[in-house]
């Protein structure tokens, strides 16, 4: 598995991002995990983070590098990545549940209280997820986030909502 | 005969951007395209684009087409729409069809920045309605609002193909696969991850054997390959689709270039024949300038600032910028140019266009 190859972050190329946070701050509450991995021209989602946690810097090509103490997973730079691959992850939701921020560009647009199914990097579905917020501001510009609540265990793997058929209102 | 001072052909991303430099100066700007709006490719682009601010990052392209749109009509160019330049001749002289007459148009400069031409790819059954070009799939979707097929296998996994399967996705189609000749996805990581994310394989190292069906595409038929590209018998698979997707590349769209007697290099890097420009973007034929995808296939930002690079150059050979003006704007678009073209998918444009500028001035 590789994201050459596949199309797919292995867990090495994963673990080896400067936009990823550690372990220890992902447990402390909302942070942003940044899965930015080939060095192609474009910071946003440097412009976007009001408080400086995330660094790209010159040349432009520079991976987003995650200034994890700064970070206070607001979520602003969710839209903002033209590549979709930015996502907060909040491991302190409850004892065993974590919620997760999922930048999504389909419709229909899932509502707060609906239960979705959550994808892995492969789209294969790995649990049912409640969705918490729906976000789409104007500022958004049509890049809606949705904050899901899945295991805690599969917080770092799902990275993709599907809505499951919509019982009529 | 009519006269202007800069005629521009082609008003996609590369001819709006030269426009607004160069009559922002001062400069008596006819813009000329053959379709009925301008824009070009912009108005089909629908995703964000990338960059920096400077280059528009996070901004739709469809919103950048806009906003170039309103700074042409803000600043009175000449817009001819429905319009087709059929001939360059001497003196700068351009045959243009419209509304069934033909006028003559005689330009002290002309800027050629007439994009590209997709790629085809023939293998039996390539004819079929259904087999169309991606170009096509996002005018269908994005322009007019068809959706061209329920069940797409997308040939060729580079930006473009990635990013109109993940429109096909959005507007409610199911992408079957991507399919890749290369051992190597092509385009964006990023770009590739939306789709898996979603449940779209892109299989590489695997092309179409054959298309099927009695009146339209309803099946394709995919194979393996090895390391020399060869099919491997025994790896075929067959899917029910109804549309078969190419987007295997573009090659400069440069036939005026050619008939005007500019030289060209073969450069595979940008695309295939390229006419051979120096750093104002200026061809051997002094007074025609190129722009765009016709200068080497790249990407919407490059065009633009490549546009702009020429706007500049050419408003200052008419006398409407002082020279050292001109030598500081055109830094700053060569500072951004030189950042569009760096890291490992830059890099090779960016050695590919030294590569041609050094022919310049080179018999």
């Amino acid at each position: 598995m590789s994201l050459e190859r596949d199309g797919v972050l292995s867990d090495e190329e994963l673990a080896g991002l400067p936009g990823m946070p550690s372990k220890e701050r992902l447990n402390r509450g909302p942070v942003a995990v940044i899965e930015c991995a080939q060095e192609i021209p474009c910071n946003p989602c440097e412009d976007a983070c009001p408080n400086g946690a995330i660094q790209v810097g010159e040349p432009i090509t520079n991976l987003p590098r995650l200034i994890e103490d700064r970070c206070t997973g607001c979520g602003l730079c969710v839209p903002a990545c033209p590549g979709l691959a930015i996502f907060v992850v909040d491991m302190s939701y409850s004892e065993d549940e974590a919620a997760l921020q999922i930048p999504y560009e389909f419709l229909p647009m899932p509502r707060k209280g609906e239960m979705v199914e959550g994808l892995d990097r492969e789209g294969k579905v790995v649990c049912s997820a409640l969705v918490v917020r729906a976000l789409n501001s104007k500022r958004f510009d049509h890049t809606a986030v949705i904050t899901i609540v899945v295991p805690k265990d599969q917080a770092m793997k799902v990275r993709g909502i599907r809505a499951t058929a919509r019982s009529p209102l | 005969m009519r006269r202007t001072e800069l005629a521009i052909v082609g008003a996609g991303p590369a001819g709006l951007s030269a426009a607004v430099e160069a009559a922002s100066a001062g400069v008596h700007v006819t813009l000329i395209d053959e379709n009925r709006k301008p824009g070009g490719q912009l108005f089909k682009q629908i995703h964000k684009f990338f960059g920096s601010k400077e280059h528009y990052a996070g901004v739709r392209g469809f919103e950048i087409g806009m906003r170039l749109l309103e700074e042409v009509e803000r600043l009175g160019v000449d817009v001819m729409l429905d319009s087709v330049v059929w001939g360059i001749f001497k003196e700068h002289t351009l045959g243009i069809i419209h509304d069934r007459r033909n006028i003559l148009l005689r330009a002290d400069k002309i800027l050629l920045a007439t994009g590209a031409t997709e790629n085809a790819l023939a293998f039996p059954g390539w004819t079929l309605p259904g087999v169309m070009g991606a170009g096509a799939v996002q005018t269908m979707m994005n322009i007019h609002r068809v959706l061209p097929g329920r069940r797409a296998i997308m040939i060729g996994s580079g930006n473009v193909g990635l990013i109109v399967s993940y429109q096909l996705l959005q507007a409610g189609a199911q992408v079957i696969a991507v399919v890749e000749a290369a051992p190597r996805i092509g385009g964006y990581g990023v770009h590739a991850s939306k789709l898996r994310r979603y449940g779209v394989p892109i299989l590489t190292s695997t092309t179409i054997k054959e298309a099927g069906g009695k009146e339209e595409v309803e099946r394709a038929v995919l194979v393996k390959l090895d390391g020399n590209w060869q099919q491997i018998p025994g790896t075929e698979e067959e899917h029910e689709v109804d549309l078969i997707c190419l987007a295997v590349g573009l090659s400069p769209l440069a036939e005026l270039a050619w008939m005007a007697g500019c030289r060209f290099e073969y450069i595979p890097e940008l695309g295939g024949h390229v006419p051979i420009h120096n750093s104002n973007m200026e061809t051997t034929v002094p007074g025609i300038y190129v722009a765009g995808d016709i200068a080497g296939v790249e990407e919407a930002s490059t065009a633009m600032e490549e546009g702009k690079l020429a706007g500049i150059a050419i408003a200052e050979s008419l006398g409407y910028l002082r020279s050292d003006e001109a030598r500081d704007r055109k830094g700053e678009v060569l500072k951004r140019l030189s950042e569009l073209r760096s890291g490992p998918f830059g890099r090779m444009r960016r050695r590919a266009k030294e590569r041609l500028q050094r022919r310049y001035g080179v018999e």
